[in-house]
């Protein structure tokens, strides 16, 4: 089979179909608009749907309702949404409604610059919702991740019952690669656990080998609640500490606990040395390229692309940053995700290098920060 | 079929809210449809409108401030066979009015409850989209500055089909909400009542006044026939059903060889209407006809018609890392505004860079090797000088052969585009081009 030209978005889209995707709800926006134009194409010959909301809010709604209706659903847009997403976010984490949302993260404050790539939404993603509560967001560094990690992407909202944010990035989204989709292992469709509909049913309820409730859609034999109030196992509104602590403590614990097993990341350079490089999306590209001509130096350099950022694989970070010297952080921003790390590596050197200009962090400013680190 | 009431959970409404009557009149026009639980779905906004679905054996989704109608098209275009019934009072509709305007101009079929008692009975009695500028309410002076919204004409004007407006207290409210429930697309109900619990405290109102009010107001019926058509969800689905699935992503078989090995970076620089972007993408799809690996980055304004039109172009045999420019192979200077845009580029150009630019284009003094093309001796038109230049490349053997070139075209195009671009590609690549002497 032969290789294809796309560009990230249009392989988020065949991502998600291949996830089993069957409802797509989106506002326009730079660069995050090829999602919708290529769901579009993809779902309602197929029997699925795809809707453009009056806004971001609408947009998401829609996928919230199709959700709880049983339906896979993603969303796409960039920064501009991702706020108007918010509170709606807080729903489906809260709530425990499975969600893809693609942020195709693009040069920020504001409605910034719509054609200039960042990664200026990292902390925003985890943070940007009422109360605190993680989400899973996992980052993309060329086209064939936009592909496995849109269908990873599916399959943990539906596991854990939760909003998945695929961290793109303009550069990637918007930059056609050559790719070979079929020479890619993908991952096996998951599909949400589904309590038994001739039991008797409450909608949070957790069976006992899991954090996550078993799921019912709205529109079955079975009557379905769901509700944005704090709720008990009943989906009905309650003030009773000791049931709510549970809840929150859960919501916490079944991302937090379970991260070992969704640890994406490519590790590339020798497996102990002078400097790790840390970091993630469209970056990682440059840090290979740099950590190849370094290597050919005689400088043993590494980098670790964390492909699951939220929550943050703190196992994995601190087992592979043993057997370096140095850690070096590189991400299209200030500096946001190099707080994570020089948090879960407090005794380590941790140097930074980010850039937010709208413009690639070249290999050759990477192989500069590891010389003269 | 029986009441759908939850008898676990009976309405909590202060003494005389309009809402209980409400309540029941819903649960006897689900009953003389015929309705079980499992059929419905109840969405509700927030505020006391908001606990409505607490108060129903029928599946239910309570949601945020205003966006009720948001999960109720994703829950019906989900599930077209349940009845979706959205409750929301005056606070959600002022919220969430985009939605409605929306929602009335889509018409997918949803029936929507507004509980109207013009004010925010839950926060306290401040002033709502409805509160008349005369009534005392807890936003002090602010609703005399307002004009109160009419949403059944807001409604109508946007395209929705069946607008009422009823009392709470009205003998025929199970019958008109039953009628809404029925009809096949968006209905909306202004169902206005009192409020004891905030509103009526500080103002004098009976279901009297109501009435009265709603007596004055003119009549809403012709909506119903000025605004009849085709119901949301199934006409997208006929609509869908036209469609052909999208074809899998084109797949590039190698099918030629390079001229050479390592990483050639080509920028294409022109304005819009140069089909510079085409070029870019016709340059990728030889590198990979030839099993090459190619990234293509382009680069244009918000508008369409002008300004410049840029293409940055990866074709390597290793695997492609970095998709920045390193050091560009060939630059294509075609338009004025694509070299304007990229002259600290230009001027950084290594010697070992070769240009070609159309006559006329201004370059920065820079070290690269630069070769004027004289497009109109070679009769090309200003929207083919992308496609001249890669076949005068082609032809010189420079970053892609004459085979990889055409198999590009023959994956792009079909019919006449592709017998046109054929014949250019073989009439420019047999010519000399003193650019490679
Ligand atoms: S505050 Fe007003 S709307 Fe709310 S329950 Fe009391 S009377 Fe009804």
């Amino acid at each position: 089979m032969g290789r294809s030209f796309l560009e990230g978005n249009e392989a988020i889209g065949w991502g998600a179909l291949a996830a089993g995707c069957n409802f797509f709800a989106g506002y326009p926006i730079t660069p995050a608009t090829t999602v919708f134009n290529t769901m579009l194409q993809l779902l309602p010959p197929r029997g699925g749907t795809c809707l453009q909301g009056e806004d971001e809010i609408a947009s998401i709604g829609f996928c919230l309702g199709a959700s709880m209706a049983g339906h896979k659903a993603m969303t796409a847009t960039s920064g501009p949404g991702i706020s108007l997403y918010s509170e709606q976010i807080s729903f489906a984490i809260g709530s425990e409604i499975p969600l893809v949302i693609v942020n195709v993260q693009r040069l920020g404050p504001s409605t910034g610059s719509a054609t200039k790539g960042a990664d200026g939404d990292i902390q925003f993603m985890r943070w940007g919702s009422s109360s605190g509560q993680p989400v899973i967001v996992l980052a993309p560094s060329d086209v064939a991740d936009c592909f496995l990690l849109t269908m990873r992407a599916f399959n943990l909202a539906e596991t854990y019952r939760c909003p998945v944010f695929v961290a793109a990035n303009k550069e990637i989204s918007m930059t056609r690669e050559s790719v070979d989709l079929n020479a890619l292992t993908p991952p096996r469709v998951i599909g949400r656990s589904t309590a038994d509909p001739d039991k008797d049913f409450l909608p949070f309820a957790v069976p006992e080998d899991s954090l996550t409730p078993d799921f019912l859609p709205i529109g079955g034999k079975t009557l379905v609640r769901q509700t944005s109030s704090t709720h008990g196992p009943d989906g009905y509104i309650t003030t009773e500490p000791e049931l709510i602590e549970k809840n929150q403590e859960r919501l916490q614990a079944k991302l937090e606990k379970e991260v070992a097993s969704f640890t994406y990341f490519q590790q590339t350079g020798p497996a102990q040395g002078s400097t790790l490089i840390l970091t993630y999306g469209v970056t990682a590209r440059a840090a290979r390229d740099a950590v190849s001509a370094l290597n050919q130096d005689g400088d043993r350099a590494a980098v670790l692309d964390l492909k699951t950022l939220w929550p943050v694989p703190e196992a994995l970070i601190i087992e592979r940053s043993k057997a370096f010297d140095r850690i070096l952080v590189v991400e299209m921003n200030l500096g946001q995700y190099v707080r994570e790390i020089q948090r879960i590596l407090p005794n380590k050197k941790v140097g930074f290098l980010g850039r937010m200009n709208g413009e690639l962090i070249q290999p050759q400013g990477i192989r500069e920060a590891v010389r003269h680190g | 079929m029986d009441s759908l009431l939850n008898t676990h959970r009976p309405p909590v409404f202060c003494p005389g809210c309009a809402h209980d009557k409400v309540v029941r009149g819903l649960d006897k026009a689900f009953v003389n449809l015929d309705l079980s639980g499992d059929r419905i779905a109840i969405v509700s906004d927030i505020g006391c409108s908001g606990l409505f679905d607490t108060f129903f054996n029928t599946h239910a989704l309570h949601g945020l401030h205003g966006r009720a109608l948001t999960y109720a098209t994703g829950i019906k275009m989900a599930r077209p066979d349940l009845k979706v019934v959205v409750t929301m009072g005056d606070g959600g509709l002022g919220i969430g009015g985009a939605h409605v305007l929306s929602a009335c101009r889509r018409n997918l079929d949803l029936t929507l409850l507004v509980l109207n008692n013009f004010n925010y009975g839950m926060t306290g009695g401040q002033c709502s989209s409805t509160t008349p500028p005369g009534a005392q309410v807890g936003s002090g002076f602010l609703n005399r500055l307002e004009r109160p919204l009419e949403i059944c004409e807001v409604a109508g004007g946007a395209g929705a089909p069946f607008v009422r407006r009823l009392s709470s207290y009205d003998p025929e409210l199970v019958a008109v909400i039953q009628e809404a429930l029925e009809f096949d697309g968006f209905s909306l109900l202004d169902i206005r009542g009192l409020c004891p619990g905030r509103y009526t405290k500080r103002n004098k109102q009976t279901p009297k006044d109501i009435q009265a009010e709603l007596d004055r107001l003119p009549d809403l019926s012709f909506y119903q026939q000025q605004n009849a058509r085709a119901e949301y969800g199934s006409h997208y689905r006929q609509e869908a059903g036209r469609l052909q699935a999208a074809e899998a992503p084109l797949q590039i078989e190698t099918s030629c060889t390079p001229p050479g090995s390592g990483r050639q970076e080509v920028v294409i620089l022109g304005s819009a209407g140069q089909r510079i972007v085409t070029a870019g993408e016709l340059l990728g799809l030889a590198g990979m006809s030839a099993g090459l690996h190619a990234t293509q980055k382009n680069d244009y304004p918000i508008t369409v018609m002008k300004g410049h039109s840029i293409s940055e172009c990866i074709l390597s045999s290793e695997a492609i890392g970095y998709t920045g420019l390193d050091a560009p192979s060939v630059v294509l200077a075609l338009g004025p505004e694509g070299a304007a845009k990229r002259k600290r580029m230009l001027k950084e150009l290594p010697s070992a860079s070769l240009v070609l630019k159309a006559a006329g284009i201004e370059l920065p003094e820079c070290k690269a090797r630069i070769a004027e093309l004289d497009f109109k001796a070679l009769q090309v038109k200003s929207q083919d000088f992308a496609l001249a230049s890669l076949a005068l490349l082609a032809g010189a053997n420079r970053v892609l052969n004459l085979d990889m070139l055409k198999a590009a075209l023959h994956f792009r195009f079909k019919g006449k585009a592709l017998e046109g671009s054929l014949a250019l590609v073989e009439r420019i690549a047999s010519q000399e081009s003193p650019a490679f002497s």
